[in-house]
């Protein structure tokens, strides 16, 4: 049985509430194509999110985001220069994926044995991250091809016309659902959000749980760097900035508390598909920046007046 | 009986720490500077550091309460654009532009204690959102970089006084004219109680809602000196200047000594911390490092002196003090 | 009393979620009187002291202060009244200095900004009132003992020079003399015309303390009577609700020998005065511990536990029992001595290796909502968290079968709960009390560490942990029990080991335990045999 609680309750009517208004001035917006578009944006965004949410459930934070996504992002288009057919494919995959696997190791170790704030170890490792890049790229346009696997992952379309990027995000999605409510794995991270202090005394070995969780959210920014790159045909200095800040958004406006111990993965679908949705009507208006930013955030401000108030510290 | 030299030492550890590393790293600039020490370099020094010393005090505040602002550089970015707009001019213009630009920060801060306070939304997630309107209103002012800020002024401000770079004395002025005091008053030290037990200082009967809309107020005026700064620095406005300045003034505040957790540390440790950044990076370029992996020593730099302070941790001896 | 009363409270009520706090309250108290109120947790004490302080407003009711209708929305409503309160969790701030606490909301003043120098003397005057001269105002609260900062709470509390001053189990971890100090401040202030009220659960202390006594019970006034009016036993019946019965469950015999399968052992080498009573056939020595030191918290600690044994450990608060229960889980680093597990000598380094099965050494702690509970979380989910791995095949949790033992422990144990998936805190102390215990049985343990567990626990469910531990020690558990509660470990153990200084001073077998032999040998006084006590 799937209990269903307010934030996800209102982030998908306010999604579908977008869809319907906005399907007044756009008709459009209630055509297959406009719904299935929005949600290929939408995979990137969730992909990102989906490792997010696991980092704030255990009470920590992720902010080596942007330069994971686009390290790893980097890393697998330049295979191109160094090995071709089949083998590149499958190298690309491995050495984006590895590339996020040691973030999230690097940032595990942060907050399992050095036991600073994730915010602002993650934070120094984005910088590093960024420095590693701007080293091998040399401050270019970073060399290499998104390849074939990153093209059909990010841009294809195979089933139904429905782009393959959606099945990676459904394919995660089932994954994390999974993850978290079915394992014990997942029942851990739970409770050290909650307290990691009760969860070590329980006899939970709580260092590699911390460890776990940074690489799935590694692993899962190298993926929609792959596919972004993929998406975009090439992998660029700047691709994964606009993701940051979004995701943690999705993940809040889906209800998981920022403190963590507590939220549903659902809940992140909804605020990622709230969030993506906000973002292309804003820029379907042409609205200028200014206006886009404004908006946003005004729109999350009000959203988190409405159900993400904390309870009074003294009643 | 009360302060002896070794109590202070055991109470202020972190402050005198991180102050020790910024001799150290000041000397090695300095040493390694092709024209070493003197008024000018000097002055440039102090220049570069400023704006992240307003920025990283601003930060400080908000700290103490144990949240966290990310919307400091949106303010930051927001104050310069609309001080490209306003601080020209006469200088009676001038001084009524950045009066104008001070009380811009104050109402940026002022709105994000609100929210904080009454509307009780975690303050990572509100500034946040509250950063992104800033941002916005920042891109309307000033779309494009440019516009014209007081030249005057400029020259004036990053200059030096009998030897001492101005900027140091603004830095030195805000801590003495605003800081000290603040601190003294019961809503200022309100704020070191609110971050140290928020529970404990309702009890006690102090105004937790107020001091902290002091904090976030305080932090939005600071943060508009770190946009009038650069303003005069670069003598433009640059809506988009901001989100850099938000990370780094994190890590000068907790490099400096002041605990993300809050209830310790405060302005003087930020600013120490956002020299001593500023110096490294300086340091980089001086060192002869190769420009491209600058950015990744720098990175490793504060790694590395982020990973100090989990030295605490080698003569911990009891586990259960991991979490208190 | 001809005295018209100071505070009167009237129909007042208060409930969270669905617990009522208090119900239906009607109090008064009156100026030059200590006012004991007595009842165990969960009576409403708190409760209705949070009230009349102003943390929490009541649903119904209303609040006359010196004839004066009054209502208070946040505490400084309270303390212009010149009401304030000493609660049990402190109102100090850790991170600042103690005269900077003392006078955290009224500091001296000079030109508008707070004059440190008259703070500090402030600070001063009122630490030498409470006989504390030997405290440094300008330390860290965060660097003080509990028992120290106690003190300051007191310090403050007296410095905003109350008329209506409220301690809530404000001596619970105060040394005896500085009991006595307090006790007699009180006294002084009451003199002068201050109204006090005192919470306690603690009998003896209203005895020496008060002048007037408030029963409370469930969250209802049961009575109001003068000190002296009523016997303790009477007391006791009022707070409780009926009558003293006999609350530990019967020790087995030290004659009989155990059970036929256990092999007689010689008992190893102890440093301890103890004497083992002639004719007992000890059983299976399961844990050895042999100079066991730590920091300067522990020296040479040496004592075993057999199998079936209720060892507690004894003595004032602070003495090291904490630390050495945390020993042997596992929690502290630079642990020395050898530690055996049946003979076997053995390295325990951290909670999840203590309750390995070939060890199953676990631990009831002693804050059960920060420690030993994840109160947000469902009941089942707290039950099952220690034994994960026993409910799951390759990492995914059998639902079916979690759900099954859960129900089991919830049955066995008679929590009282409404599903399983309510939130662990939804429960009462004494029921979240036992999915403490419930999640360490469904593991399975050799050997349980039980830091105070019945601390703040209704006499209901303290019967029932008293029974269900000997239950678990027949059957083979071997228990290690802190307790601050003499009538506890002279009711429930067959060996009782006192720290002083973190040594042991005594430990005391069979019939050796008695609440006098406790507590002379807490206070490191050797008793000979004419019961005297000598330093």
């Amino acid at each position: 049985m799937v209990k269903v609680d307010k934030p996800v309750l209102i982030a998908f009517c306010c999604s579908a509430a977008l869809i319907l208004g906005g399907s007044f001035f756009f008709p459009n917006f209630l055509s297959i194509q406009y719904l299935l578009q929005q949600l290929h944006i939408a995979s990137f965004l969730g992909l990102v999110a989906a490792g997010a949410m696991v980092v704030i459930l255990l009470g920590q934070i992720d902010l080596s985001v942007p330069w994971t996504l686009t390290a790893a992002a980097i890393a697998s288009t330049a295979i191109a220069n160094y090995a071709k057919g089949v083998t590149a494919e499958i190298l690309a995959i491995v050495v984006g994926l590895l590339v996020g696997v040691i973030v999230g190791l690097l940032n595990g170790f942060g907050a399992a044995f050095v036991r600073v704030h994730s915010m602002i170890w993650t934070l120094a490792m984005n910088f590093v991250v960024l420095g590693a890049c701007v080293f091998y790229t040399g401050g270019f346009q970073p060399p290499g091809e998104p390849l074939q696997v990153m093209r059909f992952l990010g841009v294809g379309r195979s089933i139904l016309n429905i782009p393959n990027a959606i099945f990676v995000w459904l394919g995660v999605s089932i994954i994390m659902i999974f993850f978290l409510r079915r394992t014990k794995y997942g029942r851990y991270i739970y409770a050290i959000g909650n307290s990691e202090k009760a969860t070590y005394l329980s006899g939970v070995k709580t260092r590699p749980i911390l460890f776990l969780a940074f690489v799935i959210a590694g692993v899962c920014n190298a993926i929609a760097g792959m596919m972004l790159a993929g998406y975009a045909k090439q992998a660029y200095q700047a691709m994964g900035e606009p993701y940051l800040m979004p995701a943690i958004a999705s993940v809040v406006l889906g209800g998981t508390k920022i403190q963590g111990g507590s939220g549903t993965y659902i809940g992140t679908v909804a605020g990622t598909i709230f969030v993506t949705l906000i973002g292309s009507i804003l820029s379907v208006m042409q609205m200028p920046e200014a206006g886009r930013q404004v908006i946003y955030g005004v729109v999350i401000v009000i959203m988190l007046l409405t159900y993400g108030r904390q309870e009074r510290v003294h009643a | 009986m009360n302060m002896s030299f070794g109590l202070f030492a055991r109470q202020n550890y972190r402050v005198l720490i991180a102050l020790c590393i910024l001799l150290v790293t000041f000397v090695a600039f300095f040493s390694l500077h092709p024209r070493h020490l003197s008024v000018y370099t000097l002055t440039i020094w102090a220049n570069q550091g400023t704006c992240l010393a307003f920025v990283s005090m601003s930060q400080a505040m908000v700290v103490l309460t144990a949240g966290i602002d990310l919307s400091v550089g949106p303010i930051l970015a927001l104050s310069n654009s609309l001080a490209s707009e306003v601080v020209n001019g006469s200088p009676s213009h001038v001084a009524f532009g950045i009066f104008l630009v001070m009380l811009a920060g104050l109402a940026c801060g002022f709105i994000n204690g609100l929210v904080v306070v009454i509307g009780r939304i975690q303050p990572i997630v509100t500034t946040l959102a509250t950063g992104t309107v800033y941002t916005g209103v920042a891109l309307f002012i000033r779309p494009t970089t440019g516009g014209q800020i007081s030249e005057g002024l400029s020259d004036a401000l990053t200059s030096n006084l009998y030897g001492i770079p101005t900027s140091l004395l603004l830095v030195a002025g805000t801590i003495l004219l605003i800081w000290v005091p603040f601190r003294r008053t019961n809503l200022g030290r309100g704020i070191y109680a609110v971050g140290s037990s928020e529970g404990a200082a309702y009890m006690s009967g102090l105004d937790v809602n107020r001091s902290k809309m002091a904090a976030y107020t305080l932090a939005g005026l600071l943060a508009s000196f770190g946009g009038l700064f650069i303003g005069l620095q670069t003598l433009t406005g640059d809506a988009m200047t901001g989100p850099s300045y938000t990370l780094i003034s994190i890590a000068s505040v907790v490099l400096g000594g002041t605990s993300l957790s809050g209830g310790i540390g405060g302005a003087l440790e930020a600013i120490i911390g956002a020299f001593t950044l500023r110096t490294i990076n300086s340091m980089m370029f001086f060192a002869g490092a190769p420009p491209l992996a600058q950015p990744l020593f720098e990175g490793l730099i504060l790694m590395a002196a982020l990973s100090l302070g989990g030295l605490r941790l080698i003569g911990m001896r009891n586990r259960l003090d991991l979490w208190q | 009393m001809n005295e018209t009363a100071f505070l009167e409270v009237k129909g007042v009520s208060k409930h969270y979620g669905g617990i009522i706090a208090l119900d239906n309250v009607d109090f008064a108290c009156c100026r030059s009187s200590i006012h004991a109120i007595l009842g165990e947790n969960g009576a409403g004490k708190s409760t209705l002291i949070k009230v009349i302080a102003g943390v929490v407003r009541p649903e119904t009711g209303q609040m006359k202060l010196e004839g004066r209708e009054v209502s208070f929305t946040i505490p400084s409503d309270a303390a212009r009244e010149g009401i304030f309160c000493v609660f049990q969790e402190l109102s100090l701030m850790p991170d600042m200095t103690v005269a900077d606490n003392i006078c955290i909301t009224n500091p001296p003043r000079k030109w508008g900004l707070i004059d440190y120098r008259a703070q500090l003397h402030r600070a001063e005057e009122l630490l030498a009132r409470v006989s504390c001269e030997d405290i440094n105002p300008l330390i860290r609260v965060s660097d003080l003992p509990l028992s120290r900062r106690q003190m300051v709470e007191i310090a403050k509390a007296l410095g905003r020079n109350p008329r209506l001053l409220i301690l809530d189990e404000a001596t619970s971890a105060l040394t005896a003399a500085d009991v006595e100090k307090i006790f007699d401040i009180l006294k002084g202030l009451r003199d002068e015309g201050l109204a006090l009220l005192y919470i306690t659960h603690r009998l003896r202390e209203a005895e020496l303390l008060a002048d007037t006594c408030s029963v409370f019970r469930n969250g209802e006034h049961i009575e109001t009577f003068s000190q002296g009016h009523k016997t303790p036993d009477e007391i006791v019946r009022l707070m409780i609700g009926r009558a003293v019965s006999k609350t530990f469950p019967p020790k087995p015999q030290r004659e009989k020998p155990a059970s036929p399968a256990f092999k007689a052992q010689e008992a190893p080498e102890e440093r301890s005065k103890s004497s083992v009573t002639p004719g007992q056939t000890p059983a299976v020595s399961m844990l050895d511990i042999q100079g066991l030191s730590w920091e300067n918290r522990l020296h040479d600690i040496s004592f075993s536990v057999r199998q079936g044994e209720i060892v507690g450990l004894g003595g004032l608060d602070g003495q090291g029992q904490r630390e050495l229960l945390l020993a042997l889980l596992g929690v502290l680093r630079g642990v020395q001595g050898v530690i055996k597990i049946d003979n076997r000598r053995v390295r325990i380094d951290s909670p999840s290796k203590a309750k390995n099965p070939g060890y199953g050494i676990v631990m009831i702690p002693e804050d059960r909502k920060t420690e030993g509970l994840l109160l947000p979380m469902s009941i089942r989910e707290n039950i099952s968290l220690a034994s994960l791995d026993k409910l799951s095949r390759a990492s995914v949790i059998n639902r079916k079968m979690e759900n099954a033992r859960v129900e089991e422990l919830v049955r066995q144990l008679k929590i009282k709960i409404r599903t399983l998936d309510d939130p662990a805190g939804s429960l009462s102390g004494g029921n979240q009390q036992k999915l403490v215990v419930a999640k360490w049985l469904l593991l399975g343990a050799r050997c349980l560490l039980l830091m105070d567990p019945t601390r703040g626990i209704d006499v209901g469910t303290k019967e029932e942990m008293y029974s269900l531990l000997r239950r678990l020690a027949d059957q083979g558990t071997a228990i290690i029990f802190h307790s601050t509660d003499y009538d506890e470990l002279v009711g429930m153990c067959d060996r009782v080991i006192i720290l002083y200084r973190g040594r042991i001073v005594r430990e005391l077998v069979g019939d050796e335990i008695t609440e006098h032999q406790i507590v002379a040998s807490s206070l490191n006084l050797t008793v000979d045999q004419t019961g005297s006590c000598q330093e």
